[in-house]
């Protein structure tokens, strides 16, 4: 069953806290990662797989780029997941 | 700059080792002979021929935030956690540049290990071969890159005047304060942050040297098994853990006041062209070592009473020391007290030089020799020629100059000695 954008939001919570320490309840959809979330650029390759496992997704790394809030890549998780 | 002929000091102490999270705690337990060895408990142990190490007394995850651990090796790790002791020991209150005591263009680094970032190397292996290629860490590269410890300490002090990272296996941390002591006295830097780390207690490690013959087996007497210069020793123990220094030049510590443990004097450096694992058995290296250690410093050998062995408890290489140390010094060396702390902490390899760099300023502040520990029966070899410190701390010398040698050899025939006395 898919997830729910409520349900992306606290697992990429999750995700931000277990890799950069950020609370769980600074994760919010118009956060950027890079710059309000302490994720740097080989950080982000860890939440995009966290992500894909967690979520049954791929996120080709031409894509990753356009992930820059977390916004970005919980609506880019609701359309491709499995 | 022109090659200047500077004095080096040393203005700050810190470590994490077996025996303690601090150098307070390393301090006290070297001093009461304590030994750090354990039984190794882990599933993977149980087939291994050697089932004892020596590892942290403190885990540096309890010390380091989680973010920041999990991208650090190991060995990374124990080296932040002694240089920012280190650091604010020498009186820094933050990184070059923040504080205005240091200018970061005048601070360099200097960290080394024997093995570098081994156990995020082979854990990476597992996750790849378990897991697949898209769960190897992106954080991999940079953490097992041999200078990591070196260059994760100059990020956090701010070290833009150089960072290094020379290899020479169980040389590597004092070839890293030698280096530095160099930096500095040649004008390169005014202070440098230098010291050696290792942490490889993992299978594949205690596999590889228990099956050169070089660790002890002795199993069922793990606080026992590091004996330097006794008969029945039969190899080291594997310990891990961080030494660092903040060795500065005497002008620079002077004008902001700094407190000063001891004089670094300098280094002797040779290597063995013997064999590629074995010492040579008369110390004909280590001699050289010393001599050129004589040749290019003041160093007084009259001074000299005290010496931290390089002594892992190896039948061959604790005897080869004790020859050299005679051969060169004659009858001086009747007044050398000698301490072996491995028998304490174990062997930390690439971080032995920067441990021991610790001990040695610490002994010569306090004017106390840690023990050796486990000596039953000591070698005739050993007592003929030198007067091992045993069983229990010795007082050095109250009045006057004292000096101190610790001398640190790695596989390779790499042999380095470095010399400290009071200011």
């Amino acid at each position: 069953m898919a997830a729910t954008q409520e349900e992306i939001v606290a697992g990429l919570a999750e995700i931000v806290n277990e890799i950069a320490g950020i609370p769980v309840e600074d994760v919010q959809l118009d956060k950027s990662f890079t710059d309000d979330l302490d994720v740097d650029s080989l950080s982000m390759v860890e939440v995009v797989v966290a992500a894909e496992e967690r979520f049954d997704v791929k996120i080709p790394d031409e894509d990753v780029k356009n992930l820059k809030t977390v916004g970005d890549a919980t609506d880019y998780i609701l359309k491709h997941q499995g | 700059m022109s090659p200047t002929n500077r004095t080096v000091v040393v203005t700050g102490i810190g470590a994490t080792t077996p025996l303690g999270g601090d150098v307070a705690s390393t301090w006290e337990g070297l001093i009461a002979g304590r030994s750090g060895v354990k039984p190794l408990e882990q599933d993977w142990a149980a087939d291994q021929a050697v089932r004892i190490a020596a590892p942290v007394a403190v885990e540096p995850t309890e010390v380091i935030p989680r973010p920041q651990a999990r991208r650090l090796d190991r060995s990374a790790q124990f080296a932040l956690v002694a240089a920012k002791e280190a650091w604010a020991d020498a009186g820094f209150e933050a990184k070059a540049g923040e504080d205005p005591a240091v200018d970061p263009d005048r601070l360099g680094a200097v960290i080394a290990s024997g093995i570098g970032g081994v156990t995020t190397l082979l854990d990476q292996y597992d996750v790849l071969k378990e897991k697949g290629v898209r769960r190897v860490s992106p954080h991999t590269v940079p953490m097992l890159m041999p200078n990591s410890p070196s260059a994760n300490v100059g990020l956090a002090v701010g070290a833009r005047a150089g960072v290094h990272t020379p290899v020479s296996a169980c040389a590597s941390g004092a070839e890293a304060i030698g280096y530095a002591i160099e930096m500095i006295r040649t004008g390169r830097a005014d202070v440098v942050v230098a010291g050696g780390t290792e942490a490889a207690i993992h299978p594949l490690p205690i596999a590889a040297f228990g099956n050169m013959m070089a660790m002890s087996k002795n199993n069922d007497d793990p606080q026992g098994a590091s004996r330097p210069y006794d008969t029945a020793r039969d190899g080291f123990v594997l310990g891990e853990g961080a030494g660092v220094v903040v060795l500065e030049s005497a002008e620079h510590a002077a004008k902001r006041g700094a407190r000063v443990y001891a004089e670094a004097v300098g280094q002797g450096i040779s290597a063995d062209a013997h064999d590629i694992v074995q010492p040579e058995p008369e110390g004909r290296g280590i001699s050289h070592a010393l001599q050129n250690l004589l040749e290019r410093t003041d160093l007084d050998p009259a001074e000299i009473v005290h010496v931290n062995a390089h002594a892992t408890s190896t039948p061959a290489g604790d005897i080869a020391e004790l020859k050299a140390l005679r051969k060169v010094f004659g009858d001086d060396a009747d007044h050398f007290a000698v301490s072996a702390t491995k028998s304490m902490t174990g062997h930390l390899l690439g971080g032995a030089g920067g441990v021991e760099t610790v001990a040695t300023v610490l002994a010569l502040y306090h004017r106390v020799a840690p023990p050796t520990i486990n000596v039953e029966n000591l070698d005739p070899e050993a007592e003929a020629n030198a007067d091992v410190v045993r069983g229990e701390a010795r007082k050095l010398p109250v009045d006057g100059r004292i000096a101190a040698l610790n001398d640190s050899f790695g596989f390779g025939g790499h042999n380095v000695v470095l010399a400290f006395r009071t200011i």
